[in-house]
């Protein structure tokens, strides 16, 4: 019994969110990886990357939000159109929520617009947890078990996990490591 | 004896005002009134009749137990007068059920009538937690786009058309007509046909999700001259800055990320994600009926929504006071 109420409450921090704390800083964006000369120093993950990724509130605004800014137009549901997939193990530009929020924020050659200024930080840090989710990433007690609009894919609950592979083989981004 | 008379008043105030569905406002609601009113007949003079045969059975027993006289050894031929009694109770109640049924299946058939070809043609799409408006037209120039506000000619049919962008919400303005829900993936229809020009609430009416108390729609039913006035208002591109402070509110405005959800009509700022603001301070209240309309509300609105309206999707902006005075400033002249 007492167990069960454990593990009941437990799950109140699923959904857990800030109504009217202050707004997370935009703060420094971690640096590019395989874009700097010489070999890349190890930088630490940056704390407020664990909070987007273990919510679902934040995981769940994210996937509203690849549809309401037009993320869905490049990169299809994940699978990838005139963008890369991000449902596969491919990072030309990191995998860690870090580097795609980096990636959101600072827009990538060949066509990935910045976000900077256009969508708040915590946007931005939910698009990356979503993005993060797409390809099994992410906590399956924390992805949305559905989508709000129509989808060909399996729901992310399902999705089997792709760990990040790091750089991407394209010959002309060939990572320096 | 005092909860009794605090829900009594509780109850009676519910009976006026803007969100009431027992003040008939158009024929749809006037058609429902009528199955309501018929409903209160035949059940009223059913619930009469069943009171006062009690108190009757109950004034019975309590003489014969006077009397000491046993009902059970009445004499022959008392029970052939009780059963035709019976069949005729049935019988009344059977036929109270047919008009019931009978009437609110005529009332049925009036408010599923064809549509007018001269209605006004509108689309109304639900997201959480706010509507949009939209005034249809085959000239693209003479659709209007609005949000949270219904703006309605008297005596002239308005089909609505309802959608939803998320989950399934409820369109319901008591005053005019019943509910209906908006469902996603499809088009549910309504028409109103109001008779009275005045104001109303209307409200979600299906439960969906944390804000939707606060969900709130503003109908306002003009006479024929008053509604093509405000039409003529609404189809104009936005109010171009006139003080050096707009302007700069207008700079604000589409280099934050302001313009990346919302669309005033005449610049370049034109996201889908939120309501349209090019006539924002014709409106009278903000954030789906949460907030009273005024240059205060709005800054507290924009810097900190979730103070305001826990949960809803608009994000917080983070700017400093002049900036926010200046967007402010501007997005008041909007009207």
């Amino acid at each position: 019994m007492a167990a069960c109420i454990a593990l009941t409450l437990g799950g109140c921090e699923r959904e857990k969110r800030d109504f009217t704390g202050p707004q997370p800083p935009g703060g420094p964006a971690p640096p590019l990886v395989g874009l700097q000369p010489g070999t890349p120093s190890p930088v630490p993950p940056d704390p407020r990357g664990a909070r987007y990724e273990n919510n679902a509130y934040h995981i769940g605004q994210g996937q509203n939000l690849f549809r309401w800014m037009n993320c869905n137009g490049c990169h299809a549901n994940g699978g990838g159109d005139a963008g890369p997939a991000l449902m596969d193990g491919e990072w030309r530009y990191g995998g860690d929520i870090d580097h795609i929020y980096a990636s959101i924020d600072q827009g990538r050659p060949n066509g990935m617009p910045s976000f900077r200024g256009k969508i708040p930080p915590e946007q931005i840090w939910q698009l990356a947890a979503y993005v993060r989710s797409l390809s099994g990433n992410i906590r399956k007690d924390a992805v949305p078990s559905r989508s709000e609009g129509m989808s060909a894919t399996p729901p992310l609950t399902r999705r089997e996990s792709e760990p990040p592979k790091g750089g991407d083989p394209a010959p002309n981004q060939e990572p320096q490591r | 004896m005092r909860p009794a008379i605090f829900s009594a008043i509780l109850l009676l105030a519910g009976c006026r005002g803007r969100q009431n569905a027992l003040d008939f406002a158009s024929d749809q609601s006037s058609a429902i009134g009528d199955v309501w009113h018929l409903m209160l007949v035949v059940c009223g003079v059913m619930y009469l009749l069943m009171m006062l045969l009690l108190g009757w059975a109950i004034w019975r027993a309590l003489k014969a137990r006077a009397a000491s006289h046993d009902a059970r050894t009445a004499a022959p031929g008392v029970d052939r007068k009780w059963r035709a009694a019976l069949a005729a109770w049935s019988a009344l109640i059977v036929l109270g059920l047919f008009v019931l049924a009978g009437g609110s299946f005529l009332v049925d058939r009036r408010l599923a009538r064809g549509e007018d070809p001269n209605a006004l043609q509108v689309r109304i799409t639900a997201s959480e937690w706010w509507w949009q408006v939209e005034y249809l037209d085959p000239a693209p120039s003479h659709t209007i786009v609005t949000a949270n506000e219904l703006h309605l000619p008297v005596d002239r049919p308005t089909h609505v058309e309802l959608r939803s962008n998320d989950v399934i919400h409820s369109f319901w303005v008591p005053n005019l007509n019943g509910k209906t829900d908006l469902i996603p993936g499809r088009s549910n229809f309504q028409t109103l046909t109001p008779r009275r020009t005045g104001r109303w609430r209307g409200q979600c009416a299906e439960f969906c999700g944390l804000e939707h108390a606060r969900m709130a729609m503003d109908v306002t039913v003009h006479d024929a001259a008053g509604f093509a006035e405000w039409q003529a208002a609404q189809r104009a591109l936005a109010k171009a800055p006139d003080t050096p402070r707009r302007t700069e509110g207008q700079h604000v405005f589409m280099t934050s990320t302001c313009a990346s959800c919302h669309t005033i009509a005449g610049t370049d700022a034109s996201g889908k994600v939120g309501p349209d603001l090019t006539h924002l301070a014709s409106r009278h209240s903000l954030a789906a009926g949460a907030l009273p309309l005024d240059a205060k509300t709005l800054a507290a609105w924009i810097s900190q929504p979730h103070a305001e309206k826990p949960g809803t999707n608009m994000p917080a902006t983070d700017l400093p006071p002049d900036r926010l005075g200046a967007l402010v400033d501007y997005l008041m002249s909007l009207r």
